[in-house]
């Protein structure tokens, strides 16, 4: 086991750096001056070149690579162009408003998910599967910004019964998931969240589970005469590897934070920061906050690769 | 019957009089807060050096700062002048026209109590363009030395008044200095030179002071209770400034009563927010919706198929599908402003715009624009672009967008037409407040790459005589003439496609009184009272 945890665990170490180096390609594929966004559309060229200078953006871009690498590996990845505050300082704070919101809403989707899929699979054909598989469709299917608009336009705009927009009444400072004037500011962000989890999830389930109880094994125990109940947990022990890794994927993604969804809400995340610093071109904050994000994606799916192999140990053989 | 002893009916008087006060008292009390949510990506710099495009400078930067002149923003029906700030008065010196003279206002101190004087102007010349100054930031100079790029030195000849040194003459450095923010000297000392310590407790001499910050999502003023501009204290408490790029979240936050007041609500909400009690404000401004033409080359170097484009362009329709919220642009200037003139109008004629292009032997004439998806002052550049190729197409010409976003679009602008040859147009919209950046930046010779904005590289010698001219007419009235002619001689050379100006549509809750829009980029919104 600790073998094979430190193995994925050095596993990721090629893998940061094959992010690092596509962020820093990508970001610089984009047309445009990485400064200009800071400055007036008159600013003469001189201004651009000093505030370039200023930022060390003036250099080769693989010094400037190696130099942000060398920087990041001490746990400094620069400062904030448009704020002049670390980014490491930034990335944290907004992890700590996206990862309540990303967590709630991936186990309300995983406990919704597992008990449409059990039902979905167990009534192959039935109404019930047809229901579920509907919800799931829906999930899958409906643009996540697009629920958030109309999500405000019912409960905010016409109905008067949750805010619109923002984390709290005074910013996300003062904001407290135990008072309801505030935590009901993450409602509707939670909900336009858990959607698309939930469909991809509940389809998961729903297939891994219906492929279970086709299975030879699951017959053998029928023979046995193992009641229906018994027979679904068998069935659900051996499908959760899978459902877990698409849980933990789906985690992963709501924690990288939905730039619509948390735009659409202003819920100041992982997702409004990056949106932020796409639209104000902030390059070290861009960069900073792909890496930890990247890095944070890769740690929850060592995690759950890990929390697989206690569950199925022929994972571990594999 | 119930019977109440007398002694338990005083009590009950007594109590809901007290009652009755303590309400009252807390109303007296009450604060009254404005929140307004701009469509700035993030809070613009607090520091004296806005970004974010003008909305930095109009919310943040004209709140807390001053600069020497400031633009009288009190009138909806006129075009914005400037007016006194920091700066009483001002003359250039008769002996000197290269040097102009501002006697300083006395008695203006800064938030943190230290006074506004010549040491305080001179000190602010240093942290913008001196780079030998402990005060020096090279962010403040990248922001703030365009408004006095002209200026050489500053020299402090008594206590309150000092002289601007320019290297040219330049009769319109009055404008230019408007938005040029005075920054507290004490404030940046004790901060060390550090601007991000700065930050923390800002100090300006504006109308607001600086309250708190939440990164990204507030910034909160109070009033100035001691501002010198005794006409401008404020009439609400406090001020919540809220970046919202999302016009659609904007929207939905000043109907849902999160907010007061929005910027720039896209014109499909507009029935709704009418709809819903909202104060729907359109006024127009200097600002300029336009193609910019490459004229050194084919097509654009023949002023026939500058005028065929310009007459080719239905104005109304796009109008129309803007659902109101801009004007047709004739010109660089809007006809409030007093350097309009009389130019020609090409107004939409297909027939004849289809005949100049027979004329000119360029059929079909095809040429590429440069477009952006979004930005600053762009209004909703995708459609508007669609529907300006089709009316164009229609007469005769072959057009091929090529739309990239706004920072690649503006390093085609800066980088001017020779360093990007692939484009013989771009469509970068821009204020024109004051005439240098309205027209003169934009067509004389002397402002070409890398020297200014004349990013087509035109050139008229009737054009540079009446702007040089006027750059040396000290008196105002000789000066906008001469600009007013510069103007029509520009439009009668067809020097760019003049498509629209904004109409700047904003939207107020029913609790929002006394906002006066102001035909300008900024606004005024220390009148402005917000019922409970």
């Amino acid at each position: 086991m600790w073998l094979y945890a430190a193995r994925r665990l050095l596993m990721t170490i090629p893998i940061g750096l094959g992010v690092t180096i596509i962020c820093f390609a990508l970001i610089y594929l984009a047309p445009g001056d990485p400064v200009q966004s800071l400055l007036p559309p008159d600013a003469t060229a001189k201004d651009i070149a000093e505030l370039k200078h200023a930022y060390g953006l003036d250099k080769p871009i693989p010094i400037q690579y190696v130099i942000w690498l060398g920087h990041a590996l001490t746990g400094n990845l620069g400062r904030s162009i448009q704020t002049n505050q670390p980014v490491l300082d930034e990335v944290t704070r907004a992890l700590a408003n996206t990862i309540p919101i990303a967590v709630i809403s991936v186990v309300l989707a995983f406990v919704l998910a597992l008990g449409l899929g059990i039902l979905a699979a167990t009534r192959v054909g039935g109404v019930l599967d047809r229901v579920s598989t509907a919800i799931a469709v829906i999930g899958i299917s409906v643009p996540q910004f697009w629920l958030g608009v109309i999500l405000v336009i019912v409960f905010a705009v016409e109905l008067g019964w949750l805010p619109a927009t923002g984390m709290g009444s005074a910013g996300s400072d003062h904001f407290s998931w135990f008072r309801w004037s505030e935590s009901k500011y993450a409602i509707m962000p939670i909900i336009a969240l858990t959607m698309t989890p939930l469909g991809i999830l509940m389809r998961t389930t729903r297939s891994s589970i219906a492929e279970m109880l086709a299975l030879d094994f699951i017959q053998t125990l029928r023979a046995k005469g193992l009641g229906s109940t018994a027979i679904v947990v068998h069935a659900i022990r051996n499908a959760l590897p899978q459902i877990m890794a698409m849980l933990g994927l789906q985690l992963g993604y709501l924690i990288g934070g939905s730039i619509l969804v948390e735009t659409v809400f202003t819920w100041p995340g992982t997702g409004f920061l990056l949106n932020k610093a796409i639209l104000t071109r902030d390059i070290p904050l861009l960069q900073g906050t792909i890496l930890v994000l990247a890095m944070a994606f890769v740690l929850i799916n060592l995690f759950v690769d890990l929390l697989q192999t206690s569950v199925d140990p022929r994972i571990k053989r594999t | 019957m119930i019977r109440v002893p007398k002694s338990r009916v005083g009590h009950l008087l007594g109590a809901v009089c007290a009652a009755g006060l303590a309400l009252a008292a807390g109303a007296a009390h009450a604060e009254s807060v404005l929140r307004v949510a701009m469509s700035a990506a993030d809070i613009p710099d607090w520091t004296g050096a806005p970004d974010q495009g003008y909305e930095g400078y109009r919310f943040v930067g004209f709140s807390l700062y001053d600069s020497l002149t400031e633009w009288d923003l009190t009138s909806s029906t006129k075009a914005a002048d400037i007016r006194p700030g920091l700066a009483e008065s001002w003359a250039v010196d008769p002996a000197d026209h290269k040097t102009w003279i501002f006697k300083l206002r006395k008695g203006v101190k800064f938030h943190d109590g230290c006074d506004w004087n010549a040491d305080s102007a001179v000190w602010n010349f240093g942290r913008v363009m001196v780079d030998t100054s402990p005060q020096y930031n090279v962010r403040h100079h990248a922001m703030q030395s365009w408004l006095i790029t002209n200026v050489a030195s500053v020299d402090k000849i008594d206590d309150y008044t000092i002289a601007m040194h320019t290297k040219i003459e330049d009769s319109l450095l009055p404008y230019e200095v408007a938005g040029y923010f005075q920054v507290s000297q004490c404030a940046v000392t004790k901060a060390n030179n550090d601007y991000t310590a700065f930050g923390k407790q800002p100090a300006g001499t504006g109308p607001y002071k600086f309250d708190k910050v939440v990164p990204h999502e507030r910034l909160e003023l109070v009033k100035n209770a001691d501002y010198w501009d005794k006409s401008r204290i404020p009439k609400q408490d406090r001020l919540v400034l809220l970046p919202m790029p999302e016009a659609s979240t904007r929207a939905a936050a000043l109907l849902s009563g999160q907010v007061d007041f929005i910027e720039a609500p896209s014109p499909d909400t507009l029935p709704r927010l009418k709809a819903a009690g909202m104060t729907v404000l359109t006024v127009p401004y200097p600002h300029n919706w336009d193609y910019q033409l490459r004229v050194d080359r084919p097509p654009f170097n023949d002023i026939r198929v500058r005028q065929a484009a310009n007459y080719a362009i239905n104005r109304d329709e796009l109008v129309d599908m803007l659902q109101g919220v801009a004007t047709a642009g004739y010109g660089k200037f809007i006809e409030t402003q007093p350097w309009y003139g009389h130019p020609i109008k090409y107004t939409y004629n297909l027939e004849k715009a289809k005949a100049l292009l027979k004329e000119a032997g360029c059929v079909p004439c095809k040429f590429t624009v440069g477009i952006s998806t979004s930005g600053s002052g762009q209004m909703q550049p995708l459609p508007m672009n669609e529907l300006i190729k089709e009316q164009l197409d229609a007469a005769g010409f072959e057009v091929t967008l090529a739309p990239m976003d706004w920072n690649s679009l503006i390093d085609v602008f800066i980088g001017g037409s020779h360093k990007y040859p692939q484009y013989d147009a771009i469509n970068v919209s821009l204020s024109s407040i004051e005439p240098g950046q309205g027209t003169m930046k934009g067509t004389m010779t002397r402002f070409q790459p890398p020297n200014g904005w004349n990013w087509g590289y035109f050139t008229d010698p009737v054009v540079d005589k009446l702007g040089e001219e006027a750059l040396s007419s000290f008196d105002p009235a000789t000066r906008d003439a001469l600009i007013a002619k510069l103007h029509e001689t520009a439009i009668a050379d067809a020097q760019e496609i003049f498509i629209a100006h904004d109409l700047n549509p904003r939207a107020l809750s029913p609790k929002v009184k006394g906002f006066v829009q102001a035909q300008s980029w900024f606004q005024d919104l220390t009148p402005i009272t917000v019922e409970p």
